[in-house]
């Protein structure tokens, strides 16, 4: 693969549901070693721009290159084991299985599919990194829904992924868990993920985000770096309504 | 689905092991017959249960796969030897699994039950034609030198194989891509799991093993026709004793399977001509008092009698 | 020419009995959610109905076809209330609701064929009406398939009028497409989903005892029916009234130009080929999305 072709490029991604356009030509980029932010209020068309991506939805038009290869249309267990992963806006891990096997089920099925004692030690791993060491062996169902976030996130680690999607990870934290989330997040990258974020919290956003892809009713408003996409007028208005003064 | 333990697989072992003695203990054919019948209900509720448990799917179409194992022995019966009758009928019911799992499992389950609803009236229809037109015969006889003993032991075989094999299943990666996917379809689908495939491939064993049964089962048929060999009743029953025994479970419809046999026996020799509603009836009943099936209902009281304990 | 025109008629007149069967089962399974396994018993229930009316008391079709709709509407309604309300609210008419209500008629399935079976046995039946010939452009073609045509389209509008036009039409189309908005404009699901269930019903045993005055049937038939229905529903996109219709049509012709041109033993054959080609290339039907 070209190594100076972007992690992701998106040219033209549209998708429709019976009249609604929901996403309507978007183009974005997601550079190596970047984390971008995608904005926008909500009912934008940020979390079906993410599923299509991950490819649980396919697109009316539009192209998706990962790593240089056109991947629209793709499912998503093939997505997968290509590389990408992602978080789901409302937090899903199986419940009855244990933290343990939740993230085996992440090494067992990507591209290298490590499975026995060796899986095992990986995952252990695995959740050492996100803070969950010492709950291997609880349900899924039993944590606290920060756990399950950071449980999610281990699992979307073990597929090793070059590109992670984060939908509204980082959303319902307290200061202090902002801050470890946060950091997370940057140690994740800085590994050499690549990431693309949708997110709410202008803190994170802040901290984390080189540039910013901002939506507003299906399409692109903003885009550009950070700080100059959070002055724009366009976007106070989109998530203010109406004109809105600096 | 609850992964089983190592010992309940010996436990069950044992418990075919000791089944098998019935021959030799007592001559009584009765029984044996009484025995033969149970074993090939089991034999049938336990494979529909390896697939339509973990996967939700629900095939109406097990006597489909049984007949053509049967009509496999009565076509090709006399010419070949057994094992390699054997294996032709797995073949044959392996390919139509294949054919119907290739155009419906990538759907959603409404299309599956709908397909396998009208597939056992398809494929009687198909083989009447076939007979009618092409080889001029309708119906076969079987004639063929297995002994009533011999059948039980290769069905109670056959019921060792098939619970090994599933426990197996469940403790391989496949088992766990089953458990993902019966718990969250999205995240299975996400972390690489090729759900499709994996459906398909336990449709395929599902619908081998009972082939096989209908294979193992036809020397005792002596004359069979399309209309008895994809007879629907048998799917029917099949259906209701793995949700009766509880389906989510290996050995759930065992437990359903073998009181319902016997019921079913009682009545059809009691009330031959109303056996139908009588069945219909019991379906019914168990659909609305029991959900889940008596096992998960058992293991739920279990639980429930565990914490008040603690 | 005259063979184009034959089949045509023979075609068309199938059809119009699969489309309107295909309009009941839409009624259930797109608007009550129900997987109504025993629908075609109940055609075939019709069938009988009529058949015994005809033949034990000399009582005219017409006039049990005109019976058939309010008893067909308060049977189903009652099979409604009774077997399936229960599963309805256990399962909060989520998906868990099409699983349980297929194995709950499945039961049924076998209640009401066992009880055909046990008061008209399992030979076929047939009787005699309105079979004179008609001649349409040099072509034959009994009077009672023609009658049964001009009555499937009547009920074809006056449910498409019904549909469209009216306001309780309306509220039975946002139960079809939206369950769980409904109840917010003032909608009662629960009671639409009954009513229209019970519609359902009226169409199938009006099916039923239009059918028995031209096919030859017996107490064992009510499951090609039903996968028939099932067929053509899903061919013409759940829910889609204008799709069952077509693509009844469609499966009527295709069916005939079979049983003439190359077997009539393969009827269940062309169901499946057809079915296969939808699952394969648009399994959301032919005027339906795509499914991912």
């Amino acid at each position: 693969m070209n190594s100076s072709a972007p992690m992701l490029r998106v040219r033209g991604l549209s998708r429709s549901f019976g009249g609604l356009r929901a996403v309507d030509r978007l183009d974005l980029e997601v550079g190596r070693g970047e984390i971008v932010g995608l904005l926008g209020p909500n009912g934008s068309g940020k979390t079906t721009a993410m599923n299509l991506i991950s490819g649980a939805l396919v697109p009316d038009a539009g192209v998706v290159e990962f790593d240089g290869e056109p991947v629209q249309g793709l499912p998503a267990f093939k997505l997968a084991r290509k590389g990408i992963a992602r978080s789901f806006q409302l937090v899903r891990v199986p419940c009855e299985l244990s933290c343990l096997e939740n993230v085996i089920s992440g090494l067992a099925f990507g591209p290298r599919g490590i499975w026995g004692e060796a899986a095992r030690t990986r995952a252990r791993g695995h959740l050492a990194r996100v803070g969950l060491a010492d709950k291997a062996d609880v349900p899924a169902g039993e944590l606290t829904y920060i756990d399950q976030k950071r449980l999610e996130l281990a699992r979307a680690l073990a597929l090793q992924p070059k590109l992670l999607l984060l939908d509204e990870w980082l959303a319902g934290l307290n200061p202090t868990e902002l801050q470890e989330g946060i950091a997370l997040v940057r140690e994740i990258r800085d590994s050499g993920l690549s990431i693309l974020m949708v997110e709410h919290v202008m803190d994170a956003i802040r901290a984390l985000c080189t540039r910013c892809v901002v939506m507003s009713a299906g399409w692109v408003i903003a885009q550009g770096q950070t700080a100059e996409v959070l002055a724009h007028p366009d976007v106070l208005a989109a998530y203010l309504g109406g004109a809105a003064h600096a | 689905m609850k992964l089983p333990q190592k010992k309940s697989l010996l436990l069950v072992w044992g418990m075919l092991a000791a089944a098998a003695l019935l021959p030799v203990l007592s001559s009584n054919d009765y029984y044996l017959g009484l025995g033969i019948n149970l074993s090939q209900y089991v034999l049938m509720a336990t494979a529909w249960a390896v697939f339509s448990g973990p996967t939700r799917y629900v095939s109406l179409a097990s006597v489909a796969f049984y007949g053509i194992g049967a009509y496999a022995v009565a076509v090709v019966g006399d010419a070949l030897p057994l094992p390699v009758v054997f294996l032709i009928a797995v073949a044959a019911g392996s390919l139509l699994a294949l054919l119907v799992g290739l155009a419906t499992l990538r759907l959603s389950g409404t299309y599956f039950v709908i397909f396998t609803f009208g597939l056992a009236e398809l494929v009687r229809q198909l083989f009447t034609w076939y007979e009618v037109n092409i080889t001029k015969t309708v119906g076969r006889y079987i004639f063929l030198e297995v002994t009533p003993r011999q059948i039980y032991w290769e069905l109670l075989a056959l019921l060792a194989l098939l619970f090994a094999l599933s426990w197996w299943i469940q403790r391989s990666r496949l088992g766990l891509a089953l458990r993902v996917i019966g718990e969250d379809e999205m995240v299975a689908r996400h972390i690489g799991i090729d759900v499709t495939r994996s459906k398909l491939v336990l449709f395929v064993v599902s619908s081998a093993f009972i082939t096989l049964t209908g294979a193992i089962m036809a020397p005792r048929w002596t004359y069979i026709d399309p209309a008895i060999s994809f007879n629907a009743v048998i799917s029917f029953q099949v259906v209701i004793m793995a949700l009766l025994g509880g389906a989510g479970s290996l050995f759930g419809p065992v437990a359903g399977a073998i009181p319902l046999s016997l019921l079913f026996e009682f009545l059809s020799a009691r009330f031959p001509n109303h056996f139908s509603i009588l069945l219909g009836a019991a379906f019914m009943v168990i659909v609305y008092f029991v959900p889940n099936g008596v096992a998960a209902a058992l293991s739920a009281w279990w639980r429930r009698r565990g914490k008040a304990a603690a | 020419m005259q063979l184009i025109v034959e089949l045509l008629l023979f075609g068309l007149t199938l059809g119009g009995l699969y489309a309107m069967v295909a309009m009941g089962l839409t009624l259930q399974y797109g608007v009550a959610r129900i997987m109504h396994l025993a629908y075609g018993e109940w055609l075939i229930a019709a069938a009988f109905g009529a058949y015994a009316a005809f033949t034990y008391w000399q009582v005219n079709p017409l006039i049990t076809l005109a019976l058939s709709l309010p008893v067909g509407f308060a049977v189903n309604w009652l099979v409604y209330q009774v077997l399936l309300s229960p599963l309805v609210r256990r399962t909060q008419a989520g998906p868990a609701l099409e699983v349980d209500s297929l194995l709950a008629t499945f039961g049924l399935l076998f209640v009401v064929q066992g009880v055909m079976v046990v008061l008209f046995g399992g030979s076929y039946h047939s009787y005699n009406f309105a079979a004179e010939a008609v001649n349409i452009g040099g072509a034959l073609i009994a009077r009672n398939r023609l009658i049964m045509f001009g009555l499937t389209v009547l009920a074809g509008l006056s449910i498409y009028l019904f549909l469209s036009r009216t306001r309780a039409g309306a509220a039975v189309r946002a139960v079809a497409t939206a369950p769980g908005n409904a109840p917010l404009v003032g909608i009662d699901v629960r009671k639409v989903s009954a009513i229209t269930f019970a519609v359902g019903g009226a169409l199938v045993a009006a099916g039923g005892v239009l059918a028995s005055m031209f096919l030859t049937f017996s107490a064992s038939m009510g499951v090609i029916f039903t996968m028939k229905a099932l067929i053509v529903i899903i061919m013409g996109g759940v829910g889609n009234m204008l799709g069952a219709v077509v693509a009844g049509l469609l499966l009527g012709m295709a069916e005939t130009l079979v049983a003439r041109l190359v077997d009539p033993g393969l009827t269940l054959a062309v169901n499946y080929l057809l079915f296969l080609s939808v699952l394969l290339w648009r399994p959301a039907g032919l005027f339906g999305r795509p499914v991912r």
